[in-house]
């Protein structure tokens, strides 16, 4: 808000403590399970049935993690979720690449190089953002099979970049509707084909928008479930389907921390890229949703 | 041969029709200026001339050859964009050269052809920069440099000085008038700006609504305007449009202005430019076109020798701008604007005694606008 | 100057295929190409397949034996479908409301110049960068009625708290409003956040002058210039949550029994758990049909506003 002049009455700094209150009780709301999901993970067993959600570990130990990490029971398994958690990135990393880069010459294409019904095209592929997935599931099962790729980490990367090419292409294509047109014309009247303006005139410029694709490509593919549950077998799942086998398995005593490692160990990944370039996500987040 | 010649272009975005059959022809070397108000299709034509549009009819020939469908690339122009278009990402140096780049010339060729032109526009310290670290005026020089630096058969300048403060766009106009007497390069410029027109053209062409009005040198376009539109178009403060009725006066004729509070004005027609159609308006309303500069204060010392008519009327405003003196003097109903000497000295309220050059006046019919005499 | 023919009056350029030009023209369209047919493919190709399937009789495998609208029928007469769309509607109302509440809330508060607003803001997001599934887990542990929170508060004295909603039938759906408004809540404030920057100074200044008290401003002021971060807020959440699959699964397993399904849990169960393709086809149509519920009406006011805008 503008700078107030603001009265400087005991009630105006009553308010003003009020609204520091309750924004610090919302951060607690948000912070605490974070809390609790960590002082949980390296708390023994003994501690976790004899104290509280809150109460601090008295012998923190990191067994729960290399337990979680390489002896844990993920279904009919007991590897723990660390060899999933590589499945993860084998699945993530080509599938980012691929969709950023599909994104971003469809982008290109869309707004510098403009036809006929390029506004149609667009909306036809921004629809694949909007559907439920359920409703391309089954059809997903039966084509993966013909194609030899069902339960395979390609046959998953195959249906994340399907699926991710709307969003990369939404985010290319709002960002370079505001690159001015009058560079491409200055490149063609220089002789320069297609290819040739993308890769030394737009290029060099779209450092914000790819790092935006990337960073929202790889939260939403390492995080997805649904695809990774219906379309791996157990040695190709990604880290969420091994996390939830890991929970859901009911084989005699829960061992919550160790639950809570493996958790952690899934989480990772996402929130450290969170906080390293969380400036980037917000970006993402937010542009993906003020529809252009 | 012509260096570029535009031949029946139209252009219709949909059913909207841009450029209505559009013709012209100029030699190698010549300045011509596409001038006219928003909208009336000069962008379009250069966008057409450089084949970033294509036409919907007609060609488009550079020196003799049709490029009509040719893409930008292939018919060797280079284009000063309205906001320069430099690529952000690359330096003034690899700006310059990189349609010679694309052309394939040989390294020491384009290094040479880059100090040449940094040389011309005094860009040399610039050229390690990127154009994010260089001013308006800077960034300016090196989009001309990139266009220079390629020597094509054509240079188009979109509207390039738009987008600079009023002095530094007076400084640079005259920069381009020496390069272009100093390179003698066929040019085809665009602007809204007429003093820019009048100070650089070798030619003018002044559109609207997609049409060339009068296609000409800037004297004739100026004292030879071939409608109203083109009258009011150049100059400024623009020509004074005043209705008159022209009557028979002896031998000849006068224009009769009516002020209904005082006696009728009648200004005699000179007896060397009676023309034909004149006969056909007698007893008719015709608009006198006077420019603000056909006016002078009434010396009374030279008032023996004196050509032109008197004029009298009192003085509504005083406009001084240093070099000279604006009034604006009411005459009936109507209201003119007389450019005087800065010496004249005269307050709102008085009256004053002008003398008109009629040698100069044009005369425009009431109804078509168009010229008469 | 050479005389030749004039070229056919075309609306674009149509350059010979001899020169360079006339692949140039083409190539935007090549690249497109295959995005465009993965799109009609895998979308809407996969969306009429998944229709036929729901038109059949299918059990494990497909088959292509028609049954008309038999499939829908059956749905309708499902109990357990009726509970997840009840759930739905319930989850997403809620969903929805608090989490517009809570972000337009956090967000006003924090566009009063508050200190560390960057790091509040950063508190605020982060949970929408976890995975439903880690995010189901937590509060699954937080929710535990023996060791989670109403054991924490029992502990510190309140020995008849109950909050052991995740294993009462009638509760449990409004767990999975908790952990689902913790993880996007943030994210509406963001938004929201993000609308409010965008709000020309100079009307709440001249609100100001006008002698409005700021609560004041902030209600008739300010809200009716964030409409449009509200549509858009809605929008996806609502998407959200007729998508939400990982949390159900991972918060309560869609029990107890199937008290907290969902149709995004229903569909799976019902077309990979207990082979009914067909049926699990007629209820994903049915959440397409939702989707497009709420798709339409905000495209159709999009595309009038542009029109009067």
């Amino acid at each position: 808000m503008a700078n107030v002049i603001r009265r400087q009455t005991l009630a105006a700094r009553v308010s003003r403590l009020a609204v520091y209150g309750v924004l610090i009780l919302a951060a607690l709301f948000y912070i605490l399970p974070l809390v609790v999901m960590l002082m949980t993970s390296v708390k023994p067993l003994s501690e976790i049935s004899a104290g509280t959600l809150l109460s601090l570990p008295q012998n923190p130990t990191l067994a729960p993690w290399t337990k979680a990490w390489g002896e844990a029971c993920t279904g009919m398994r007991c590897d723990g979720v660390g060899g999933y958690f590589w499945n993860s990135f084998a699945i993530v990393i080509p599938a980012v690449l691929i969709s950023t880069t599909i994104g971003a010459l469809n982008g290109y294409a869309l707004t510098k190089w403009r036809f006929k019904g390029s506004e149609l095209v667009f909306a036809l592929m921004l629809f694949g953002c909007f559907i439920p997935f359920q409703v391309v599931l089954l059809p997903m099962a039966q084509t993966l099979g013909w194609l030899g790729i069902s339960s395979s980490r390609a046959g998953l990367i195959l249906v994340h970049v399907v699926f991710g090419i709307a969003f990369t292409t939404l985010f290319f294509r709002n960002f370079y509707v505001g690159i001015p047109n009058e560079l491409v014309s200055a490149a063609k009247l220089d002789g320069a084909g297609f290819f040739r303006i993308f890769w030394r005139i737009l290029l060099p410029v779209s450092a914000p928008i790819i790092v935006v694709s990337v960073i929202w490509q790889f939260t939403q593919i390492w995080n997805d479930f649904l695809f990774g549950v219906a379309f791996s077998a157990h040695n190709t799942q990604p880290v969420t389907v091994a996390l939830n086998n890991l929970v859901n398995t009911s084989t005699g005593v829960r061992e919550y921390n160790v639950d809570m490692a493996a958790a952690m160990i899934a989480a990772l990944p996402t929130l450290v890229v969170y906080v390293l370039a969380g400036k980037y996500f917000v970006r993402g987040l937010t542009a993906g949703s003020v529809k252009g | 041969m012509a260096a570029l010649e535009i031949h029946n272009v139209r252009k219709e975005f949909g059913s909207e029709r841009v450029l209505k059959d559009v013709s012209i022809s100029i030699d190698s070397g010549e300045f011509l200026i596409l001038v006219g108000p928003s909208g009336c299709g000069k962008s379009t034509l250069m966008n057409a001339i450089a084949g970033l549009e294509p036409v919907t009819s007609g060609n488009i020939y550079i020196d003799g050859e049709d490029v009509t469908w040719r893409t930008p690339a292939e018919r060797d122009i280079a284009m000063v964009f309205q906001s320069y278009a430099l690529y952000p990402s690359m330096t003034v140096r690899q700006n310059i050269s990189f349609g010679l780049e694309m052309r394939k010339v040989p390294k020491a060729e384009r290094e040479a052809a880059v100090e040449r032109v940094a040389d011309l526009l005094q860009i040399s310290h610039l050229l390690e920069r990127k154009p994010a670290q260089l001013s308006g005026g800077q960034r300016q020089r090196v989009a001309m440099g990139r266009a220079l630096a390629r020597e094509p058969k054509v240079y188009l300048f979109d509207e390039p000085l738009s987008n600079l403060d009023a002095k530094l766009r007076v400084d640079m106009r005259t920069e381009i008038k020496k390069l272009h007497q100093r390179l003698g390069t066929t040019i085809v410029y665009v602007t809204h700006d007429q003093v820019e027109a009048m100070t650089l053209a070798d030619c003018i062409a002044v559109m609207r609504d997609g049409h060339i009005l009068q296609l000409g040198s800037p004297d004739e376009v100026y004292n030879n305007p071939v409608d109203m539109f083109v009258a009011g178009f150049m100059g400024s403060p623009s020509m004074n449009f005043i209705r008159a009725t022209l009557e028979a006066d002896g031998d000849g004729y006068a224009l009769r202005i009516a002020t209904p509070d005082e006696a009728d004005l009648l200004l005699p027609w000179p007896a060397a430019r009676h023309t034909a159609e004149l006969v056909e308006q007698l007893d008719k309303p015709v608009i006198l076109g006077l420019r603000p500069e056909h006016f002078s204060e009434e010396d009374v010392r030279l008032s023996e020798q004196a050509e032109g008519t008197l004029l009298e009327a009192k003085v509504s405003v005083v406009e001084p701008t240093g070099a000279d003196i604006l009034l604006r003097l009411p005459l009936g109903e109507q209201e003119i604007t007389a450019r005087v000497g800065p010496k004249c000295e005269v307050s709102p309220g008085e009256r004053l005694a002008l003398r008109v050059d009629m040698s100069r006046a044009v005369l425009f019919d009431a109804e078509t606008e168009q010229r008469l005499a | 100057m050479k005389n030749t023919a004039t070229p056919p009056r075309v609306g674009h350029a149509a350059p010979r295929a001899a020169t360079s030009g006339g692949l140039q023209a083409w190539l935007p369209r090549f690249v497109l190409a295959p995005s465009v047919a993965i799109s009609l493919f895998f979308v809407y190709g996969f969306m009429l397949w998944t229709f036929i399937l729901s038109l059949t009789s299918s059990r494990m495998l497909p088959s292509y034996d028609f049954v008309g609208f038999g499939q829908y029928a059956r749905l309708m007469q499902n109990e357990r479908w009726w509970v997840a769309s009840t759930n739905l509607m319930i989850f997403g109302t809620l969903f929805v409301l608090i989490c517009l509440v809570i972000g337009a809330l956090l967000a006003m508060l924090l566009d009063q110049k508050i200190r560390q607003e960057g790091a509040l803001r950063t508190i605020y997001l982060y949970p929408m960068a976890l995975s439903f599934i880690v995010t189901g887990v937590v509060w699954k542990w937080l929710l535990n009625p023996s060791l989670g929170i109403q054991a924490m508060v029992r502990s510190w004295g309140f020995e008849s708290f109950r909050f052991d909603w995740l294993v009462d039938s009638q509760m449990a759906v409004y767990t999975l409003v908790i952990a689902a408004v913790w993880q996007a809540s943030g994210f509406v404030m963001a938004l929201f956040l993000a609308g409010l920057r965008g709000i020309d100074d100079s009307i709440v200044k001249a609100a100001q002058l006008d002698g409005a008290s700021l609560p004041r401003i902030y209600w008739r002021v300010v809200m009716p210039c964030l409409r449009p971060v509200v549509f858009s807020a809605v929008m996806i959440l609502a998407h959200i949550a007729i998508k939400s699959f990982d949390l159900v699964v991972a918060l309560t397993g869609g029990g107890p029994g199937y008290a907290t399904d969902l149709p995004a849990t229903f569909m799976y169960a019902y077309a990979f758990n207990r082979s009914q393709i067909g049926l699990g086809s007629a209820s994903a149509m049915l959440m397409l049909g939702g989707v497009l519920a709420i798709l339409i009406p905000y495209l159709y006011s999009e595309l009038r506003s542009r029109r009067h805008g």
